[in-house]
C-alpha cells in the first residue's frame, strides 16, 4: 500500500479539473449573498446538532438507566430490607400505601439531583450544538468591473466575495488580503480560508479569476496585462473602502495570498505592483515553460521534455470550465470528483449555462475560454511534444522568473514536496531570485502538493501559523519579525488511527536550497544496458498520475518500469540512515544510434524485503543530443534528480533507473534502442549482488550524491501531551498521598476512647435509628445491652428490623442515629472492635467452589490473625459436618451452609457472637445441640446475641430477650422474667358461658373480653387449683388449663395471630 | 463438644481489636490472589489465553491447504505476515483480540470481584473481619489488575513462543513500516503490551465501577462491555468529529503506532491520558461509593 492511497482530499483547485463542474470542489456550505451565520459541527453534514448531543447524551443516559437497573433494591420495591417469607405475603392494604407513598421516594433527593444534572447536560449540550456561531466577519458578494488589457480599456467583470470583519471601520481601518484561487477553481474554493485570514482580523477579497466560473474574460495565464492588471484594479478598489488601511492614497495595506495559479498571481502581482505589501504564495511556478517542459541536466525548454498529463489537465480544465461549457449539475459523482463533489451546491452558483450539451456555447470549442494565444501555444507544443521559442516566450510572460528582481513585497514560499507539477526546484529558484534583491524571504516544505494534497494536520497547521506570522508582522504590523528559518517535513508513516499520513517537521536556521549543506556520496554500480524506446512511447512506465485520487490505489499494482524499457544500477546495502533534503544527483552516460535519446532517470529507495519505492513519484526527464552509437565513447553527463525529502533506511539499497518512456511526459514516436551507462567505470568492490550475475559485461559505476540538511525536530502538540501526561500522573500522585494523608490523620483524630462505664459490656445499643435513602424507616428506636455471659434474643416478626440492627452492628450499614459500644468502643462501620465479634448475618455467605474447610481458611486468612488464634477444630466440631468439609460448598444443603456459618462465627472464638436466625435450616437435634453450644459459650464471661421470629427458640436458648416489633422495642428483660407465667390462664371448658357466671363470682378473678370458645382468665393471685375446683363443682367439665406466659402474651398482643404487614410503618 | 479454651481470655488493644488483629494485615494481596485463583472462571480465563494463540496456530495450518484468497485484502496480507516469525505471530494474537476479548477478560476480573462477593454473600463478612472498605477495595482492584495483566502476557508470551518455535525468530515486519530488527521488536512488543494495558485500564475502570454498584457479577462484566462496544460504535460515527476523542475507545488502537518508524507516540500519548483520566474518575467513584454505601447484599 502506498502512501498516497490514503490521501483523498486534494485542496489545491487543480483537482476539479478532473470533474466537469466547476463549482468549489471543497466546501460544504456555498454560500451566495450576505453570509449566513454558520454552525458549530460538521460542515455539509446536517442536522449538527444531532452528532453534538448524541455524543454526550446516549453514554450518560445509558449509564444512567443500566445504574438503575442493576441497582439492588430496583426489582423489589422500596422495602429492600424484607427478608424472610413471611413479609413477603403483603397485603392489598400494606400494597396501597407503598402505592400511596411511590412518589414521594421515587423523588428521592438524590434522584432529583441526577435527574436535573442530566436534564441540564442534556440541554448545554442541545443548545450548544444548535446555536449558531457568531462570526466575526460579514461576507458581501459583489460583481467587480475591471478595466485591463494591455491600454487598460478592455472591461472584465469580476466575481467577488469580501469578507469585512466587524471590528473594522474607517476609524479603526484593517489591512487587506487579496486571496487568489488555484486553476479551475472560484473564489468559493478559498472561502474557508478567507473566513480564518477574516477570523485572524483582515479584510478579504477573493475572487473569481478571469476565464473561470462567473467572471468574465478569458485566460491569459496570470498575463501581466490580464489577470495581474485585474488583482491591481482590485487593490485600487481596496484602496477606496474606508475600512482598509492604507499607506498612502490609493496604496492600501494589502498581502497577496494563493496557490498554484493564485501563488503565481501573487508573486507577478508583487513584481507589477508595489503597493503589495507581503505575499504568501503557495506551490507554484518559478518557470512555467521549465514547469512544462523540465530538462534536468540544465537545459532550455525549448529542449524540454513536454509534461504532457499535467498540460492536458490544465488546457482540458480551462476549455471546459465556464458558462456553456460542459458542466452538468447531475455529474458531479464522476469517477474524478471524489466524495467532496457529491455535495450539492448553492442552485444560485450553478452556471446559467448548466445542463446545455457540449459544443452548444458559442466561441471556439478547441480552445474554451482559453486566450487565442495561449490556445495555440498550447496545440502547437502538445502536437509536437516540443516547444518552440514563441511558446516558451508566451509561458516565461507568464512567469515571475524573469521579474523577480522587481519584488520588494515580503515573500513567504510554500512548496510541495508531493509535487510532480511544480518540483521543489520551483520555489528554491523564486527564493533564490527574490533574495538576491534584499527582499525577505522565508521557505517552507511541506508533504503535500499537487499530488499530495494539503498534507497531513501537522503541515496544514505549520503552514497556517507560518502564513498568521507572516501576514501579521508585515501587514499588520504586529509580532516580532518572522525568522528566515527553513522548516520542511517528512512522511513518518501512517496515523495508526485514521490511516492518515503524518508527518515530522523540522526546522534549521537558513534555507539551504535544494542542494543541502552537506553531502552524502553513495556509489552505485551496473553494467551498460540495453534499453528500448518503445513506438510512440506506448506502453510506458507510469511514475505518477497527475491527481490520480483514489485511482493512485491501483499505481502501486501497475507502477513500475517495463522490462526492456529500463536499466537498474544499484547501490550496496546502506550502513547507516540518510536523511535526503534536497536534489541529488548523477552521472550516466547514453548513447544512441540516432544520435539523441529521451530518458527518465529516477532514484529508488529499494528496501531489501519490501517494494522499491520512487520517492512521490519524481523523475528526472533528460534529452540527450550529440551521443555516439557507442557507449565507450559516450561522455558522462550531470542529471539533478528532483528535490526530495526522504529518509533512506540503513540496509536499504539506492537504485539509479534509466527509462525511455514515461506515461506522464511526451517522448519520440520513433522506435530506438539506447545504451545506458553510469557516469565512470565501476569503482573497485562496488558490486551489487544482482547486477555482478550479469557477469561478462564491465561494470560503470557513479556516486549519487545526496544533499542532506542537518534540522532540528519541530516541536508539536505531542511534547504538549506528553506533559499533560506527566502532569496528570503527578496530580494523581500527589491527590493519592493527601488523600491518605487527610484520612490518617482522620484515623488518628477518631475517637478511640472507651466509654468506661461500658467497658466491660459486650454490646450496647442506644437509640439506634435507620433510615434507608427512599425514606423507609427499618429502625426506629432501639436500646438494649448485651452483658457478659448473657446469651440475648432479639424477638420480633419478619421485617421487625432485626436484621437492619445486625447489619448496623456489623458495620455494613450506616446507622441514621444512635450509637453502638462494643466493650466501650464506639463501633462504626470498620471499627477494629468488630474484630471481638463473630458473626452470622442474613445467611451464610461463602465461596461457592471451595470446600467448607477451604471456606474456613479462606475466611481467617482475610482476617490477618495468627492461626493458633483460629480455634479450627473446636469450630468444626461445632458445625459437626465430618467428611463433608471437604466437600465444595455448592453440593451443601441449607443446613449444612448454615452450620458451617456458625462455626466460621465461631472462629477465634470471639467475646460476642452475633447470629441471625441460626437455627434456619437445621433439623431438630442439630437446633437442640446449638442451643446447648450456645448456652455453653455464654458462659465464661462471652455473649451471644441471637435473633430469631421463633418465640420457642429464644424462650430454650435465651437467658435475655429483646422484642422488637415494628422498629421498636416492645419488650426486654430476662425471659424468665418476661416468659415467666403470666396472672391470665385459658381454660378450656365444656360450658364456657356457665363458667363465666362461676368465674364473675370468684373476687378479683376477672374473664378477658375477646376470646371464644376457651375462656382467658386473670386469676390474679387466686390459686389456678382453687379456680378449677370452682368450675369443677359448679358441675362444669374443665378439659385443660393452660398457664399463659407474658411473654407470649406481649408478642401476640403486639403481633397479632399473623405478621401480616409487619414489614410496613 | 468441647469448649475448652473458652476461658482463655484474648487480650484486645487499644484500638479495640482482637489480639492479632491489625487492620493493615487483613485480606492481603496474597490472599485475595489465592481466592481469586481457586476460581474456576480465573483459570478458564487464564486457560483460554494460552489455548488463544494455539488455536490460531492450529488454524493458520489449515489455511494451507485452501486455495481461496480468504477473502483477499488486509486480512490475507494480515495472516501472511502473521506466519513470518514469532514476533509476527505475537503481533497477530495480539491484534485480534486486543478490540473484544482482551477488554471481555479485563471487564471479567474488574468488574467480577466485588460484586460476585455480594452475590455469594460472602462480602459482609469480609467487612464484618473487619477488613476496612477502602483496604477491601484497594486489594481487589490490585488483584484484578494483576489477574488482568497476567492475562495479557499469558497470550502474548504464548503466542511469541509458540509462534517462534513453529515460525522461527525473524525481524517484526508490518504494512506500515519496514521490518524490525527481532530485538527492537521485541521492546515494540512490550511496548504494545504495556499501551494496551494502559487503555484497558478504563475498562477496569468502568467494570470495577459497576462491580461494587451492582452485586450481580454478570451485569458488571456485561455492563462494562457493553458500554465499551457502545463507545466503539460511536467511534465509528466521524459526524461526532472531535467528540469522538473523548471516547475512552478512541485511541484503543493507537498502538499501530508502534509498529511505524519512528515510532509515533502522539495518539499514545493522547490514549494514555485518556485512559488515565477515565480510570482515575471510575476508580474514584468506585471507592467514594463502596466506602459510603449501605452494603446489603
Amino acid at each position: 500500500m502506498s502512501y498516497r492511497e490514503s490521501i483523498s482530499g486534494i485542496g489545491w483547485d487543480e483537482r476539479d479539473l478532473r470533474s466537469d463542474d466547476p463549482r468549489p470542489p471543497d466546501r460544504g456550505q456555498v454560500v451566495a449573498g450576505p453570509a449566513r451565520p454558520g454552525h458549530r459541527g460538521q460542515s455539509g453534514l446536517s442536522p449538527p446538532s444531532a452528532s453534538g448531543s448524541y455524543g454526550v447524551l446516549m453514554p450518560s443516559l445509558l449509564l444512567a438507566r443500566l445504574r438503575r437497573a442493576l441497582r439492588p433494591g430496583a426489582g423489589r420495591g422500596p422495602d429492600g430490607v424484607r427478608t424472610g417469607s413471611g413479609a413477603s405475603a403483603g397485603s392489598d392494604g400494606a400494597r396501597s400505601v407503598a402505592r400511596a407513598g411511590r412518589w414521594r421516594r421515587r423523588l428521592t433527593r438524590r434522584r432529583v439531583i441526577a435527574g436535573s444534572t442530566a436534564l441540564g447536560l442534556a440541554a448545554a449540550a442541545v443548545g450548544w450544538a444548535v446555536w449558531p456561531e457568531r462570526t466575526s466577519w460579514s461576507a458581501t458578494d459583489a460583481v467587480i468591473t475591471v478595466h485591463s488589457g494591455p491600454d487598460g480599456t478592455e472591461p472584465v467583470q469580476l466575481d467577488t466575495t469580501f469578507f469585512l470583519p466587524h471590528a473594522a471601520s474607517a476609524a479603526h481601518p484593517v489591512p487587506a488580503v487579496l486571496l487568489a484561487h488555484g486553476f479551475g477553481g472560484t473564489k468559493q474554493s478559498v472561502r474557508a480560508d478567507a473566513e480564518d485570514l477574516a477570523d485572524l482580523g483582515y479584510a478579504v477579497l477573493t475572487y473569481t479569476a478571469r476565464g473561470f466560473g462567473r467572471s468574465g474574460g478569458q485566460i491569459h495565464l496570470d498575463h501581466p496585462d490580464y489577470e495581474v492588471r485585474d488583482a491591481s484594479r482590485l487593490l485600487d478598489w481596496l484602496a477606496q473602502r474606508p475600512e482598509i488601511r492604507t499607506d498612502a492614497s490609493g496604496d492600501p495595506r494589502v498581502g497577496v495570498v494563493g496557490g498554484s495559479y493564485g501563488g503565481g498571481l501573487a508573486l507577478l502581482l508583487a513584481a507589477h505592483d508595489h503597493r503589495v505589501d507581503a505575499i504568501v504564495p503557495m506551490v507554484t511556478w518559478h518557470d512555467l515553460a521549465r514547469s512544462f517542459l523540465p530538462e534536468s541536466t540544465g537545459r532550455d525548454p525549448v529542449d524540454g521534455v513536454f509534461k504532457k498529463g499535467w498540460a492536458g489537465l490544465f488546457f482540458g480544465s480551462g476549455g471546459m470550465t465556464g458558462p456553456g461549457g460542459l458542466t452538468a449539475p447531475g455529474d458531479a459523482t464522476g469517477p474524478g470528483s471524489g466524495p467532496d463533489g457529491t455535495e450539492a451546491g448553492d442552485p444560485a452558483e450553478r452556471e446559467p449555462g448548466a445542463g446545455t450539451p457540449p459544443g452548444a456555447a458559442g466561441g471556439d470549442p478547441a480552445c474554451g475560454r482559453f486566450a487565442a494565444d495561449v490556445c495555440a501555444a498550447y496545440l502547437r507544443i502538445a502536437t509536437s511534444g516540443r516547444a518552440d521559442a514563441d511558446a516558451v516566450a508566451l509561458l516565461r510572460r507568464s512567469s515571475p522568473a524573469g521579474v523577480l528582481d522587481r519584488i520588494t513585497a515580503p515573500t513567504l514560499l510554500i512548496q510541495g514536496e508531493a509535487d510532480t507539477l511544480f518540483p521543489l526546484s520551483e520555489a528554491d529558484a523564486n527564493a533564490r531570485g527574490i533574495a538576491a534583491n534584499g527582499t525577505p524571504v522565508r521557505v517552507a516544505w511541506f508533504t503535500g502538493g499537487h499530488d499530495g494534497g494539503n498534507g497531513p494536520q501537522s503541515d496544514q497547521d505549520r503552514i497556517r501559523y507560518l502564513t498568521a506570522q507572516w501576514l501579521d508582522h508585515y501587514l499588520k504590523g504586529t509580532g516580532p519579525a518572522p525568522s528566515t528559518s527553513f522548516t520542511w517535513s517528512r512522511i513518518a508513516g501512517f496515523d495508526a488511527l485514521d490511516r492518515g499520513l503524518i508527518a515530522s517537521g523540522f526546522t534549521t536556521t537558513a534555507y539551504p536550497g535544494i542542494t543541502g549543506t552537506s553531502r552524502v556520496r553513495v556509489p552505485v554500480a551496473g553494467p551498460a544496458q540495453r534499453i528500448a524506446n518503445p513506438p510512440d512511447g506506448n506502453p510506458a512506465a507510469i511514475s505518477a498520475l497527475p491527481f490520480a485520487g483514489d485511482l493512485s490505489a491501483l499505481l502501486d499494482r501497475v507502477t513500475g518500469d517495463l522490462p526492456g524499457q529500463h536499466a537498474r544500477f544499484e547501490s550496496a546495502p546502506l550502513t547507516e540512515a540518510v536523511d535526503v533534503v534536497g536534489a541529488p544527483t548523477v552521472r550516466i552516460r547514453a548513447a544512441s544510434p540516432t544520435g539523441e535519446a529521451v530518458l527518465f532517470v529516477k532514484l529508488y529507495d529499494v528496501d531489501p524485503d519490501g517494494p522499491a519505492t520512487l520517492a512521490n513519484g519524481l523523475v528526472a526527464p533528460v534529452r540527450l543530443t550529440g551521443l555516439p552509437a557507442d557507449i565507450t565513447a559516450a561522455r558522462p553527463v550531470g542529471v539533478t534528480l528532483p528535490a526530495i525529502v526522504r529518509r533512506i533506511e540503513a540496509g536499504h539499497r539506492l537504485r539509479i533507473v534509466v527509462a525511455t518512456a514515461d506515461q506522464a511526459y511526451a517522448t519520440p514516436a520513433e522506435p530506438v534502442t539506447y545504451t545506458v551507462a553510469l557516469g565512470d567505470s565501476a569503482p573497485a568492490g562496488a558490486a551489487p549482488g544482482n547486477s555482478a550475475a550479469a557477469a561478462p559485461a564491465p561494470l560503470t559505476g557513479a556516486e549519487v550524491s545526496l544533499p542532506t540538511v542537518a534540522g532540528e525536530p519541530i516541536a508539536t502538540s505531542a511534547a504538549v501531551w506528553r506533559w499533560v501526561l506527566v502532569g496528570l500522573l503527578a496530580a494523581i500522585v500527589l491527590g493519592l498521598v493527601v488523600l491518605v494523608a487527610v484520612l490518617r490523620r482522620r484515623h488518628r483524630r477518631q475517637d478511640t476512647s472507651v466509654v468506661a462505664e461500658y467497658a466491660d459490656t459486650p454490646l450496647v445499643v442506644r437509640d439506634l435509628r435507620k433510615e434507608y435513602a427512599d425514606g423507609f424507616v427499618a429502625v426506629s428506636r432501639i436500646g438494649f445491652e448485651v452483658r457478659r455471659g448473657q446469651v440475648v434474643g432479639l424477638l420480633g416478626p419478619n421485617g421487625a428490623g432485626k436484621t437492619t440492627t445486625l447489619r448496623v452492628l456489623m458495620g455494613l450499614t450506616r446507622p441514621t442515629a444512635g450509637e453502638i459500644y462494643v466493650f466501650g468502643h464506639r463501633l462504626t462501620p470498620g471499627s477494629p472492635v468488630l474484630s471481638r465479634i463473630g458473626a452470622l448475618v442474613e445467611g451464610p455467605g461463602f465461596l461457592p467452589h471451595l470446600s467448607g474447610l477451604e471456606n474456613l481458611r479462606a475466611y481467617w486468612r482475610a482476617t490477618g490473625r495468627p492461626w493458633e488464634d483460629a480455634h479450627l477444630d473446636e469450630a468444626l466440631e461445632i458445625a459437626g459436618l465430618g467428611d463433608s468439609v471437604h466437600r465444595k460448598i455448592r453440593t451443601y444443603s441449607h443446613g449444612m451452609r448454615q452450620r458451617l456459618a456458625i462455626a466460621q462465627a465461631m472462629l477465634g472464638l470471639p467475646e460476642l457472637l452475633v447470629l441471625d436466625e441460626p437455627t434456619d435450616g437445621l433439623d431438630p437435634p442439630q437446633i437442640a445441640e446449638m442451643r446447648r453450644v450456645l448456652r455453653r459459650y455464654a458462659t465464661d464471661g462471652r455473649a451471644v446475641l441471637v435473633s430469631s421470629h421463633l418465640l420457642a427458640e429464644v424462650e430454650q436458648t435465651c437467658t435475655h430477650a429483646v422484642v422488637v416489633h415494628k422498629g421498636q422495642i416492645v419488650a426486654a428483660g430476662a425471659v424468665e422474667e418476661i416468659v415467666g407465667e403470666s396472672p391470665s390462664t385459658q381454660f378450656d371448658v365444656s360450658d364456657p358461658e356457665a363458667a363465666r357466671a362461676v368465674l364473675d363470682r370468684l373476687s378479683g378473678v376477672r374473664v378477658l373480653p375477646g376470646t371464644n370458645g376457651a375462656l382467658v382468665v386473670d386469676t390474679n393471685g387466686t390459686a389456678r387449683s382453687e379456680v378449677v375446683a370452682e368450675l369443677v363443682r359448679a358441675g362444669i367439665a374443665v378439659d385443660r388449663v393452660v398457664p399463659r406466659r407474658r411473654l407470649e402474651d406481649a408478642f401476640l398482643a403486639l403481633v397479632g395471630e399473623n405478621s401480616r404487614g409487619s414489614g410496613d410503618r | 463438644m468441647a469448649m475448652t479454651d473458652l476461658r482463655r481470655e484474648t487480650a484486645p488493644d487499644a484500638a479495640g481489636g482482637a489480639r492479632g488483629y491489625r487492620p493493615r494485615a487483613t485480606l492481603s494481596v496474597g490472599t485475595e490472589w489465592r481466592r481469586q485463583a481457586s476460581r474456576r472462571r480465573t483459570r478458564f480465563a487464564l486457560g483460554f489465553m494460552v489455548l488463544l494463540p494455539l488455536i490460531i496456530l492450529v488454524a493458520f495450518q489449515f489455511d494451507r491447504a485452501g486455495d481461496d484468497d480468504n477473502g483477499g485484502g488486509e486480512f490475507a496480507s494480515l495472516i501472511e505476515m502473521a506466519t513470518s516469525g514469532g514476533l509476527n505471530f505475537a503481533l497477530f494474537s495480539i491484534f485480534v483480540s486486543a478490540s473484544f476479548l482482551l477488554v471481555v477478560v479485563v471487564a471479567l476480573f474488574c468488574g467480577d470481584t466485588v460484586a460476585s462477593e455480594a452475590s455469594w454473600g460472602s462480602l459482609r463478612y469480609l467487612l464484618a473481619v473487619p477488613v476496612p472498605r477502602a483496604r477491601l477495595l484497594a486489594v481487589k482492584l490490585v488483584v484484578a489488575l494483576g489477574y488482568s495483566l497476567l492475562a495479557l502476557l499469558l497470550l502474548a508470551g504464548t503466542a511469541l513462543l509458540v509462534g517462534t518455535l513453529r515460525y522461527g525468530w525473524s525481524p517484526l515486519r508490518s504494512t506500515v513500516a519496514a521490518q524490525i530488527p527481532p530485538g527492537e521488536g521485541l521492546l515494540r512488543l512490550l511496548g504494545i503490551l504495556g499501551y494496551l494495558a494502559v487503555v484497558l485500564l478504563a475498562v477496569a475502570g468502568l467494570a470495577f465501577l459497576l462491580s461494587v454498584t451492582t452485586d450481580a457479577a454478570l451485569g458488571a462484566v456485561g455492563g462494562a462491555v457493553l458500554l465499551w462496544i457502545l463507545s466503539s460504535i460511536l467511534d465509528q460515527i466521524t459526524a461526532l468529529g472531535a467528540l469522538r476523542g473523548l471516547l475512552p475507545t478512541h485511541y484503543a488502537s493507537a498502538w499501530l503506532g508502534l509498529l511505524s518508524t519512528p515510532v509515533q507516540t502522539d495518539d499514545i500519548v493522547k490514549g494514555a491520558i485518556s485512559a488515565t483520566c477515565y480510570a482515575t474518575v471510575f476508580w474514584s467513584l468506585a471507592f467514594w461509593r463502596f466506602t459510603r454505601k449501605d452494603v446489603t447484599s
